[in-house]
């Protein structure tokens, strides 16, 4: 059982705590204590988890794999998986590709770097899915494209509302210009769930970029970050390169995002789930059940 | 992957890129006639890297949206060498829809490495503002027909690609990335582009296999700037072949086939 587990039932926010996805420590061996990426301060393993990986000295946001995000944000045990067994080709024959896809399958004993499925938030019924940034930089291939297109349609079929919850480094190279074209197929579904008057909000956490960020992740009805995440177009390594200087302090962070007006509201990892409620509840679901 | 291979794909982008290679500015007035320049975003300012207009296609109106790289240096500079910024797809998001509204085709010249990667772009929504018009795109109401005319690079290509019809001339390329982009993220080395080019499958024959375009457009032998007559005859041939199929069908046979193109791609089991 995961502390983080015991944090939210405390907090009151889930409805039943049972055989919920185990947090694993990371990083340390022996996990007791962890480094926070950003302060370099030591962390005890709990504390962590307790806090919903979020560093208790400077709040740094550590990334969460998908199943850790759908515990820290679905009600207990309401969440069914779909297209689970979605597997990707080689379609390019790039060296090496099936190997990493192996390699990340089975340290992470999952198939794809984008878990999708129905839930409840709340109570309410919603279409949730969620990026890995573990799987493959949470990448964006062809499995990904097509989960995504297949969860916006069941959305739309089911006149459900819909979350995504991004964190990627963009398209998925390997895979090339099928990789491009996913950004088409899935901005389009998106369109279509828009123009049926649905609701679809964007989570956008550490990193969001490239071709995720320049599609359906960027196409929320609202956009919500989290504190310090990695948001924007081209990474900071090539925008240096490119224009030969130095970035500005906090450059592409969710705040520098929300000061250019790119983001709705910048949330703390505990203030999303309640969030997401009561704007889910704002747009009239869940009023009558 | 033989030297040979990768040598001959090479001599392909050098000629997608070579310094005399007709540029949209020369394509434009040949296709069209009657051509008007409209500038601007209404938002920020008018991006250079983006021709956009109205002209006449064989008395046809039509609107034209065209990435520019220029040609001199001083020109190029002003273009950006063909890499627009957020306000350069804001104008041409505007131009499609008043093409919409007139009921008037768009036709698409894709010619850039990419979307620039710079502070203002990030600024002001670079991956908000691709991302738009690629969900835009998605139901503009009018028959869109799209030609990659040398080098379509990544999102920024693909930010008013999104279309009915889509030709590559012979040696352009079309890929999520430039090779030298490529090589830097999955060699970490930049200049290892030419091994990059032989693994990415960008060339013309290849997305025609992958049934991600719809067809070639031919050069004459040593490229499009050796003879730019036969190039725009064949672009003007395949236009003309196009509007005509396309223009007796409803909005939502286009818009259906159109979602369905994309919807279709991708390579997975399960």
């Amino acid at each position: 059982m995961g502390t983080i587990i015991e944090k939210l039932k405390a907090q009151n926010q889930l409805k039943k705590v049972d055989s919920a996805p185990e947090i694993k420590p990371r990083d340390i061996p022996g996990g007791l204590f962890i480094a926070c990426d950003k302060c370099h301060g030591a962390i005890y393993q709990k504390v962590l988890d307790d806090n919903l990986r979020v560093c208790p000295n400077c709040q740094h946001h550590f990334r969460l794999s998908a199943k850790e995000r759908i515990t820290v944000t679905l009600d207990e045990n309401s969440f069914n998986e779909i297209d689970e067994g979605m597997t990707s080709l080689n379609p390019l024959e790039m060296p090496e590709y099936d190997e990493k896809l192996k390699k990340s399958s089975q340290l992470l004993n999952m198939n794809e770097a984008f878990v999708s499925g129905t839930g409840t938030i709340g109570s309410i019924p919603l279409a949730f899915g969620v990026l890995d940034p573990f799987f493959m930089m949470g990448s964006m291939g062809s499995v990904v494209g097509e989960k995504i297109t297949r969860l916006v349609e069941l959305s739309i079929s089911e006149k459900l509302p819909l979350i995504i919850v991004a964190a990627s480094g963009g398209a998925r190279m390997q895979e090339g210009i099928y990789s491009l074209m996913q950004m088409a197929k899935t901005s389009a579904a998106i369109k279509r769930h828009s123009d049926k008057g649905l609701l679809y909000i964007s989570v956008i956490t550490d990193p969001t970029t490239g071709g995720v960020a320049a599609s359906f992740a960027s196409l929320g009805d609202i956009l919500i970050a989290e504190p310090g995440a990695l948001i924007g177009f081209a990474g900071p390594r090539v925008i240096k390169q490119t224009i030969q200087q130095d970035l500005p302090e906090g450059f592409q962070t969710s705040s520098f995002q929300l000061d250019h007006g790119q983001v709705d509201i910048v949330a703390k990892r505990a203030q999303i789930r309640p969030l997401l409620i009561k704007l889910l509840q704002l747009h009239g679901y869940g009023a009558h059940q | 992957m033989s030297q040979t291979h990768e040598d001959a794909i090479w001599a392909r982008i050098k000629l997608a890129r070579h310094p005399k290679r007709p540029t949209s500015q020369s394509i434009i007035p040949r296709v069209f006639d009657d051509f008007i320049e409209l500038a601007g975003d209404r938002q920020f300012s008018d991006d250079k890297a983006f021709i956009v207009g109205i002209g006449s296609f064989e008395g046809t109106p039509v609107t034209i949206i065209a990435q520019e790289k220029g040609i001199s240096t001083p020109e190029r500079i002003k273009r950006n060498f063909g890499m627009p910024h957020p306000e350069g797809y804001r104008k041409a998001l505007r131009a499609m829809r008043q093409a919409e509204k007139f009921h008037r085709p768009i036709i698409v010249f894709i010619d850039t490495p990419g979307a620039y990667p710079g502070i203002g772009a990030e600024e002001r929504g670079q991956a908000q503002a691709i991302a738009y018009n690629l969900f835009e795109m998605s139901s503009i109401k009018t028959p869109i027909i799209a030609f990659v005319i040398s080098e379509g690079g990544s999102g920024g290509a693909l930010a008013i690609g999104v279309a009915d019809k889509v030709y590559m001339l012979e040696n352009s390329i079309y890929s999520i990335l430039s090779p030298e982009g490529f090589a830097s993220i999955l060699f970490k080395d930049s200049t290892l582009a030419k091994k990059a080019a032989g693994l990415m499958k960008l060339t013309a024959e290849d997305l025609q296999s992958y049934h991600i375009i719809d067809g070639k457009i031919k050069e004459a032998p040593g490229g499009f700037h050796e003879d730019i007559e036969y190039t725009i005859g064949q672009i003007r041939t395949t236009i003309k072949k196009d509007l005509k199929r396309l223009c007796c069908q409803s909005s939502e046979t286009i818009l259906n086939n159109r979602y369905l193109k994309y919807r279709r791609i991708g390579a997975y089991k399960e």
